[in-house]
């Protein structure tokens, strides 16, 4: 049964397809967490201030809070979720756990996810480069030195190769 | 208890190292689960209806249209709460009266704040929850309302509690007043010790309403059962404390009440509180589904517990050769709607690093129409310091002395007397000061350019002891678990681990941190006053001796030797002559069942020496006079770790704590309109620093260990947010000439300063 | 928040059929990252989505040499940025589109959004004013153009029409010797909106020194983004001199009518549309200078 204010999306959510119902008032950050059960991005704020929320939508990362659910259809999504390759852990990921990049973790899923983004454009960002792109991401926890350095490290393994 | 001695401090095998953290990987994948995360397939959605006045009387409340809404499963109002008596409970980390509990949770006959909970709502999806609460109808009579506290004390202001009276040095006062509590300390003799001074400052401080900023809202998922079985999944800082405050509230025995602390999103105080748990337990029990709330974050800003405001009226005398001689404080904070005791704590606080023969210390807790305060890393300290160490700058200055000796000169040390009458146990303030005189950045050239300068101030944080509880079990191939009640917050449980393996000899790879649930451990108190690798990890510490201690006469058994013959050294049991070869834990756990069966240790403690810890920076800024803003050049952080069990979480601490404060200096404050109102309830306008406002951050590990923990920890969490609000205050008046004295020390506020300073030639002493 | 339908049309045509039919309850959807806000606050209440961006004429971004600049409207402002001619030809543009929020912001805003959002404040459009810039409105009774600099009338407020779409905006080729460049206040480095800003647009003379002609204009010092025309007649004919400067800086705090608000007071932005006219005029100049 459709209606006029629900609908079927379907996406490519961390490289498999997803069917999700929603409601057309849900952003994308509900359709995941909720629609989906992917809990991996946070809340923080709902209005673009934190980044906690941040996606890869068509390969740019996005404050999911402020997109519609509805815009989700045939779009290509990475969340924290999607980073690793099995239990493979991506560059970023294993760099932030040796760099204690991350105290209370709820806004590691969105920096790796906008970190990820950065390094996917620039191989090889300077600390001020990596300030600059990260600045839509609030950690309250760490003053973000221990987090400009794991970013260093990822970004040199893949260069590396890694 | 005998003090303990540390002869393998800098030698310790896994102490000191830097693991993965245990939780890491969760963390970094998106498995981890915090408390928004839990999900039901029957969940029903809360949604608070808040008051839209600071200060009112509630005439009419009227929920049945929002009752009669379909898909709403529940509505709750103070008239679902039992009357509590007038008895002063634990709060956690202080002590309050609990019959304020429940007209915080939702207000009975008065909104008292901007945000304050009059009605919630369960409902199935969260429009209809949030169309449900505009259904109710309440008729406010608008009060007067008040929210500075100078003006709150003053007489006619509008009172919140209208029979309460304070009781001001024992006598109850007779007329009621918004002061809930007044704080004197005294020692020596005040006039005689601003005789002695060579040199008199007196000075007036501000400082403004901050917010911790945690990035995770506060949150609680409640499910009640038909036989009064009630379990909660929270983000909170203690799930002993969350229970007990809902008891309370809710008039039950705690085995009623399950507590599962999820992974939180930060809380640095401010999640120790109850607010929404109590309201989901009341819509489950109405609904008999579970009921999840969620604060938005304005929500958070409007209606959890700030830090408070802060106004303070400091007098130090020094001789000229910089020995203080006398202090005289008058300090008053917010303390929001309800009454709370911070106060008390800055009275403590505000002269304890310096030795000061003569003083009176007065501080009080004012009542105003403001969310009540609650805990923010060093709760009280950051307000009563920036003021005595402003002053301490200004006589650094004015006496021609270098400000780290001023320190040194005056730094209290074991064996001093505080205000208050106590003594300081074994510190490392002068340790740290000599730590930041010989640092790198403190012996380079100063920046030398047009408005730069470079400058230093210290902070403390005397830290808790309080309650914890551990369990330590050895598991059959000898790897073992630990299981504890304290919430993981920044990395304890790493650190708990640690000093587990530490003590069994075994790496920490092959220890298993568990953070348990009220049902699963003994008591134990918050996550919070730095007190968590301290206290609980003297728990850890006894729990693993005292399974050691049991292990014992197993090995006895298999050399068929006396007990008094084996003993536990260098990470293996050993026997006193040499006559069979060590055993590690490894080694023995295999034959525990041929020997006894299974050991476990366990340990409930409350250790009471405690260790303070004193951290020193080092500010190197530019100031642009044409917009006020300020850049930070270099920034330095030492800080007396006691024993570093995970250095590189001590060090995000140390980072952590700076980076607060850098923006509580600079740019952190509630703007308030005339009705009371924040305007700036959001990440855009309450202005945190981002990645590229925080500078890098040198951090100085300075370790003098606690004699009052088997690894020498002292608490090291709180301190480093106290010092950036007087350094970067300090750096200012070095670089431009200005001090000033009123946070955050905003742009506009700095151009604002620097123009007056311009039209107005200051004379060369003020 | 009402139940919401949502549609995402493919042709301009469709979605002006669909703007017509909706009325007041259509809420244009670009980046989302103002409307989406304002939706959940239930400061903007509508109950139909309209995403407009998979109209290609709303997509457009070219540069030629004759026509200058051609930005759809729900260009995002990210995708602008790297743009090679826009970065060249319009370095003001780019560093106003640029500093709108956070790198997530800037990968949905669109300056398209940025003008009708109807914000004062509003980051890029201070430069598409100093840069003649055009905006190309689609309605029921067919194209219309308005300057830029008539775009907003009020915070909030601009010049569309129940029905009407913002299509594109064009600028004007940039002439030879100039440039363009816009700075702005904000108290920490990121993510604030702007205290105050100033975009300044700079043609040099063959000396490559005296300034031939100028356009100034503010942000956030006044209802809608303020043209100072007499800021760019202090500017015409010097050197850019301590004097003619100072003389820019005054006609910008003369011109200025800031409200206080919670992102700063009256009088401080007063005191910043003179600190930045200075500061953006050399940046300008600096910029012809080093070619």
């Amino acid at each position: 049964m459709s209606s006029a204010t629900k609908r079927i999306i379907t996406a490519k959510v961390n490289g498999a397809e997803l069917t999700l119902a929603i409601d057309n008032r849900m952003t994308l950050l509900q359709a995941l967490r909720d629609a989906a059960g992917l809990t991996g991005t946070k809340e923080g704020c709902l209005t673009g201030d934190c980044g906690a929320c941040s996606v890869l939508m068509n390969g740019r990362v996005v404050d999911s809070c402020l997109v519609m659910a509805a815009e989700a259809e045939d779009a290509e999504l990475t969340t924290v979720e999607g980073l690793a390759d099995g239990t493979h852990l991506h560059p970023l990921q294993q760099r932030f756990l040796e760099r204690a990049a991350l105290q209370c973790g709820i806004c590691t899923p969105g920096l790796l996810v906008a970190a990820k983004s950065l390094l996917d454009r620039n191989p090889n960002p300077t600390d001020h480069e990596i300030r600059y792109w990260l600045a839509g991401n609030l950690c309250r926890c760490t003053g973000y030195k221990q987090i400009i350095e794991a970013v260093q490290d990822a970004a040199t393994d893949m260069r590396a190769g890694k | 208890m005998e003090p303990f001695s540390h002869p393998n401090h800098g030698k310790y095998k896994v102490i000191g190292t830097r693991p993965i953290r245990h939780d890491g990987e969760d963390k970094v994948t998106g498995r981890a689960l915090y408390g928004a995360d839990v999900s039901f397939p029957d969940l029903l959605h809360g949604f608070v209806l808040r008051s839209p006045h600071a200060h009112a009387r509630i005439r009419k409340l009227d929920t049945s249209k929002a009752e009669a809404l379909p898909g709403v499963f529940a509505v709750t109002t103070a008239v679902d709460l039992p009357r509590l008596d007038d008895k002063i409970v634990s709060s956690g980390e202080g002590m309050e009266n609990q019959k304020y509990l429940s007209d915080h949770i939702l207000a009975s006959d008065k909104a008292l704040f901007i945000g304050h909970p009059i009605a919630a709502v369960a409902a199935t999806d969260p429009w209809i929850a949030q169309e449900a609460v505009a259904l109710i109808e309440v008729e406010y009579e608008v009060l007067d309302q008040v929210t500075d506290p100078d003006k709150a004390m003053a007489d006619g202001a509008p009172l919140l509690h209208e029979k309460m009276t304070t009781t001001i040095l024992g006598q109850k006062e007779a007329k009621p007043s918004n002061i809930c509590n007044h704080t004197r300390f005294e020692c020596g003799d005040l006039e005689a010790g601003f005789a002695e001074a060579d040199l008199v400052f007196d000075r007036e401080f501000r400082t403004r309403t901050v917010h911790q900023g945690y990035v995770e809202p506060h949150t609680a998922t409640a499910l009640a059962r038909s036989d009064g079985q009630v379990t909660v999944w929270s983000s909170t800082q203690g799930p002993f404390r969350t229970r007990e405050q809902v008891a309370a509230v809710l008039k039950r025995d705690l085995s009623k009440i399950r507590v599962i602390p999820m992974e939180i999103g930060g809380g640095f105080g401010g999640k120790i509180p109850v607010y929404l748990e109590p309201l989901a337990v009341l819509l489950s029990e109405k609904s008999g589904r579970p009921v999840k709330l969620v604060m938005s974050r304005a929500d958070v800003f409007q209606a959890s517990g700030p830090a408070p405001a802060a106004v303070s009226k400091l007098k130090l005398g020094f001789k000229s050769d910089g020995t203080i001689t006398a202090g005289k404080v008058w300090m008053a904070y917010e303390a929001g709607a309800f009454p709370g005791t911070w106060g008390s704590t800055g009275a403590l606080c505000v002269l304890a690093p310096y030795r000061v023969p003569h003083a009176l210390v007065d501080v009080y807790d004012v009542l105003t129409n403001t969310p009540k305060v609650a805990a923010y890393r060093a709760p009280s300290s950051p307000q009563a310091l920036f003021g005595v160490e402003s002053i301490m700058d200004e006589a650094a200055q004015e006496l021609g002395l270098d400000p780290i000796d001023l320190r040194l000169k005056n730094g209290a040390v074991e064996g001093d007397s505080r205000v208050d009458g106590q003594k300081w146990s074994r510190i490392g303030f002068l340790e740290t000061l000599d730590a930041a005189k010989n640092s790198p950045h403190y012996k380079s050239p100063p920046p030398s350019g047009p408005n730069q300068a470079r400058a230093t101030s210290i902070g403390y944080w005397f830290n808790a002891g309080m309650q914890s509880s551990a369990t330590v079990g050895i598991n059959m191939d000898g790897t073992a678990s630990v299981v504890t009640g304290s919430v993981d917050i920044g990395g304890s449980r790493a650190s708990m681990a640690i000093m587990a393996a530490e003590t069994l000899g075994l790496s920490a790879e092959e220890v298993r941190p568990v953070v348990g649930d009220t049902e699963s451990i003994g008591h134990t108190d918050v996550t919070a006053g730095s007190r968590t690798t301290f206290a609980t990890g003297y728990a850890v510490y006894m729990a693993a001796t005292e399974a050691l201690e049991k292990m014992r006469p197993r090995v006895a058994k298999l050399w068929d030797c006396p007990v008094e013959e084996v003993n536990f050294e260098e990470g293996a049991f050993r026997h006193a002559k040499g006559k069979h070869d060590p055993m590690t834990v490894r080694e023995v756990a295999p034959k525990l069942p041929m020997t006894g069966g299974p050991v476990q240790g366990q340990s409930s403690v409350q250790p009471k020496q405690v260790g303070a810890s004193f951290a020193v920076d080092i500010a190197d800024i530019e100031v642009d006079p044409e917009t006020g803003k300020v850049t930070i050049l270099r920034y330095t952080v030492v800080q007396d770790v006691g024993t570093a069990i995970h250095p590189a979480y001590v060090e995000g601490q140390m980072i952590g704590g700076t980076v607060q404060g850098i923006g509580w200096a600079l740019n952190e404050e509630y703007v308030r309109d005339e009705e009371g109102r924040m305007i700036n309830t959001g990440f855009l306008d309450y202005r945190v620093p981002t990645a590229l406002d925080a500078p890098d951050i040198e951090t100085i590990m300075v370790e003098v260990p606690n004699p009052g923990h088997p690894y020498g920890v002292r608490g090291v969490g709180e301190t480093t947010v106290v010092p950036p609000l007087s350094t970067l205050h300090n750096a200012i008046a070095r670089a431009t000439g200005v001090r000033i004295r009123n946070l955050p020390m905003s742009p506009p506020r700095v151009q604002a300063a620097l123009a007056e300073q311009t039209a107005r030639p200051v004379p060369a002493s003020d | 928040m009402k139940p919401l339908e949502f549609s995402a049309p493919s042709s301009l045509d469709d979605a002006l059929q669909q703007l017509s039919a909706l009325g007041g309850e259509a809420g244009i959807l670009a980046g989302g990252t103002d409307l989406i806000i304002q939706h959940r606050a239930g400061v903007r209440t509508f109950g139909h989505m309209l995403d407009i961006k998979g109209i290609p004429e709303l997509n457009v971004l070219e540069y030629s040499d004759g026509g200058g600049l051609r930005l759809g409207a729900a260009v995002a402002c990210a995708v602008l940025g790297e743009f090679e001619p826009a970065r060249k030809h319009y370095p003001g543009l780019v560093e106003g589109a640029e500093l709108i929020g956070s790198t997530q912001i800037q990968n949905r805003a669109s300056v398209g959004g940025n003008l009708c959002n109807g914000s004062p404040a509003a980051d890029s459009v201070c430069s598409l004013i100093v840069l003649d810039a055009v905006c190309v409105v689609a309605g029921p009774k067919g194209t219309r153009e308005v300057a830029a600099r008539d775009f907003m009338t009020g915070p909030g407020a601009t010049v569309l029409k129940q029905g009407e779409l913002l299509v594109e905006i064009r600028v004007p080729p940039p002439p030879p010797r100039s440039a363009s460049a816009y700075l702005r206040f904000i108290p920490r480095n990121e993510m604030d909106i702007a205290v105050a800003g100033v975009a300044v647009n700079l043609t040099l003379a063959e000396d490559g020194e005296t300034v031939a002609s100028a356009a100034v204009a503010l942000a956030a010092v006044a209802p809608t983004p303020l043209v100072v025309d007499a800021a760019a007649k202090a500017l015409l004919g010097s050197k850019l001199e301590e004097g003619a400067l100072e003389a820019a800086a005054q006609a910008s705090r003369d011109a200025a009518t800031p409200i206080t608000d919670v992102r700063g007071t009256a009088e401080y932005r007063r005191h910043l549309a003179g600190v930045l006219t200075r500061r953006t005029a050399r940046i300008a100049a600096e910029r012809i200078q080093q070619g």
